[in-house]
């Protein structure tokens, strides 16, 4: 298993009415101060190092623009400082957006860090959210066509021999030459992050490429491991924990107290619906950047003031018609929850964010509390999804630094161990050890699933709400 | 909406591809081109010039019915598109008049061959940078609320809620498509092209009239001004108390310098 750490690294000092009302994307950066930022890179940098010390195989890193929701707009600024000062941890990219730039430079770019970090680099590519095709004026119609050319130009630049003329659709270069090469050959690996999107799921299935799950809804991440299953055996492969990761928020405090005041802050980060907050539904569904599925669950949802939600996102989509159309739907509730009226009232809606937090914590959105009752509920995840990498999601929202460091070293003191153990008891192996699409596939059509409801069922049971 | 008997839907074929259009009334064809969120349907200036007028509405590729054509790039490749539509249909020369975004695709047909044409309307056209003002960025709005910043006053412009048969999902979803493929033509440079004002300086014997509403918040009226100083000979006409779409927020106005126009 590969076990590792990830974070938005927020700018915690963001106006958090202004974010309520409007948004993190486009919060004027006039509330951005450059002497807190100087701060905040390097507590980000630093807390790399501790991972690395601590035992973690790999720390992960995304980017998104125009927020404080993350600092960090050009990761690989980032991960070219963690080349340098990080010995041993894989540095994970979740990803870089493709549609938004110059595949050429990021070819050079991702090779630079390959070769700095002595190839610990995992590239990791996404389509970035609707709100960054604004923010780089990436035309959105053409997001999926842009991801799919920047990745096979990538690919190209990283393995074949130049110099070579490259003419597409979208991209053109006539000279490609690029010094220089990455030190992984191939190339470095490539794992995909993701938000439930079937298409996604199935452009993975046919690259061999990990897919890994945003802390997503259980129900929903199960049927899209079966998605890519199903897909994996078209192609004549038999899919294993090496397909999948998963990305866990996990909270841990020396007092269950502590524990949910520090997980309370994330509301305001990845979690629950605060994650609404992300971006207004325009800047989140720009034209032609989503699935019709996707369009489909909007129009119901943009043209019918009146339609009330009958059930929490949170609760997974075990009731509706068609795994696709629930993860459609989850995402589009997830994404879009605050903005359907057409004033935000911003105590209201405060409290709203934080009223969900018990939904939050029965869903595993959030697991925490102190490491005695954490690990039976990561057991559960694991034994659900059974991902061959496990990232540990922590520290967003405006969590004090002291606390976040706490919350690492009682990790990896008291539930890293454990994690570990769970990995091999369940054979929990990571693209490192087995290559994914290597397997074969036991019975010509039937291939066996990854994952299995049935543990979250269970704990459901045994734990009803 | 007016009686559905008044148009109908047929499918043609242009160079290979489908084309869908309404068509209605009778009398000198005169080619409609829609706007940018679509055909918002069959509405009293359609019927008021149907009367004597053939109106001739192709559906835009790629806008919810007629099929996507992937060689369309850009509102230059469309006008080509439909210059081809226009000769292949024997039409030419006829009158076209052109909404929003179909008033940029009547110029750049315009602009590259002005004899298909014998009289050209563009109402609130985009395509030309305003000088005062800036193009609304409609896809930083939901569709319904793009529909509402079209008008000055949604409340009390006859026939608002008549738009589009009206706000649903099945609509909605259409928006989608139309806004998908607006931005694949126009995304950048963002509803404009930088060098449709020195290309229609070729224009010295097409009639052309500019209707815009003084309050256009969508291409504002500088927009329009620059169309006049582009296209020899034409006439701007901006009507008070209006916004993007003066056929029905200025309904009599708008009917009597276009009647008076094609005339």
């Amino acid at each position: 298993m590969h076990l590792a750490y990830f974070t938005e690294r927020p700018y915690r000092y963001g106006p958090n009415d202004h974010i309520i009302e409007k948004g993190f994307f486009g919060t004027p950066n006039t509330f951005f101060d450059p002497e807190k930022g100087h701060e905040l890179y390097h507590e980000y940098l630093d807390e790399k190092v501790l991972c690395e010390e601590l035992g973690f195989d790999g720390v992960a890193l995304n980017e998104h623009h125009f927020t404080p929701f993350t600092m960090g707009a050009v990761m690989d600024v980032e991960a070219s400082i963690l080349a340098r000062i990080t010995k041993k941890v894989k540095i994970i990219l979740i990803g870089n957006p493709l549609p938004l730039g110059n595949p050429l430079r990021l070819a050079e770019e991702l090779a630079m860090i390959d070769v700095i970090s002595k190839g610990r680099l995992v590239a990791g590519w996404v389509r970035g959210a609707g709100s960054e095709q604004f923010a780089h004026n990436a035309n959105p119609a053409y997001n999926r066509e842009y991801f799919n050319e920047a990745h096979d130009f990538i690919v190209k630049a990283w393995t074949q021999p130049g110099p070579w003329r490259y003419e597409g659709r979208h991209f053109h270069y006539r000279f490609v030459d690029p010094w220089p090469v990455p030190m992984q050959k191939p190339h470095p690996p490539m794992w995909i992050p993701g938000l439930l999107s079937p298409e996604t799921a199935l452009w993975c299935a046919e690259k061999r490429y990990p897919y890994i799950a945003l802390a997503t809804f259980l129900e929903p991440t199960v049927e899209l491991w079966n998605i890519y299953r199903d897909r994996a055996a078209e192609l004549g492969y038999q899919v294993g924990s090496e397909n999948f990761g998963y990305m866990q928020k996990v909270y841990v405090a020396d007092s269950e107290e502590k524990a949910l005041e520090i997980a309370k802050f994330d509301m305001f980060g990845g979690a629950g619906s605060g994650y609404s907050l992300f971006a207004q539904p325009a800047y989140n569904f720009p034209p032609g950047y989503n699935s019709k599925l996707a369009t489909r669950r909007m129009a119901t949802q943009f043209t019918d003031p009146n339609k009330k939600r009958t059930s929490s996102p949170f609760q997974g989509g075990a009731q509706s018609e068609s795994a696709r159309a629930d993860v459609s739907a989850a995402q589009v509730d997830h994404r879009s929850r605050f903005w359907q009226e057409a004033k935000v009232d911003v105590n209201e809606t405060r409290k709203a964010i934080y009223a969900q937090l018990p939904d939050v914590l029965n869903s595993f959105g959030i697991i925490c509390g102190t490491p005695k009752t954490v690990i039976p509920k990561i057991r559960v995840v694991l034994d659900t999804l059974r991902p061959g990498t496990f990232i540990l999601w922590q520290n967003d929202g405006p969590i004090t630094r002291k606390d976040r460091e706490n919350n690492l070293k009682l990790i990896a003191k008291d539930v890293m161990p454990a994690i570990r153990d769970m990995g091999k008891e369940l054979g929990l192996q990571s693209a490192y050890e087995v290559k994914p699409g290597s397997r074969a596939l036991a019975h010509a059509g039937k291939p066996d699933s990854v994952g299995s409801l049935e543990p979250w069922k269970a704990w459901r049971e045994a734990h009803p709400y | 909406m007016a009686d559905k008997a008044q148009w109908h839907q047929e499918t043609t074929n242009v160079d290979g591809a489908e084309l869908t259009v309404i068509k209605g009334g009778s009398g000198r064809p005169l080619l409609v081109l829609h706007e940018e969120m679509g055909h918002p349907g069959w509405l009293k200036w359609h019927a008021e010039l149907a009367a004597d007028h053939s109106l001739i509405i192709p559906l835009h590729p790629g806008f919810g019915v007629t099929p996507r054509c992937e060689w369309i790039w850009n509102i230059r490749d469309l006008a080509g598109f439909y210059s081809r539509f226009v000769r292949s249909q024997k039409l030419a020369p006829l009158d076209v008049i052109g909404f929003s975004l179909g008033g940029w695709v009547a110029a750049e047909m315009a602009a590259n061959n002005q004899d298909q044409f014998k009289h050209m309307v563009l109402v609130g056209a985009a395509g030309v940078r305003p000088t005062e003002g800036e193009i609304m960025d409609v896809f930083q709005l939901m569709a319904p609320a793009e529909l509402a910043a079209t008008v000055l006053d949604p409340e009390h412009t006859p026939e608002f809620d008549q738009l589009y048969g009206g706000i649903g999902p099945a609509q909605f979803e259409l928006w989608e498509d139309a806004r998908a493929e607006t931005a694949r033509l126009a995304w950048v440079p963002y509803m404009h092209n930088p060098s449709l004002p020195h290309l229609l300086r070729v224009i010295d014997s097409l009639p052309t009239l500019l209707i815009w509403g003084r309050e256009d918040s969508v291409i504002p009226l500088s927009a329009g001004e620059g169309y006049k100083k582009a296209i020899a000979r034409s006439r701007l006409v901006a009507l008070d108390k209006c916004g993007h779409r003066p056929e029905i927020e200025q309904h009599a106005a708008f009917m009597r310098e276009v009647k008076g126009f094609l005339s």
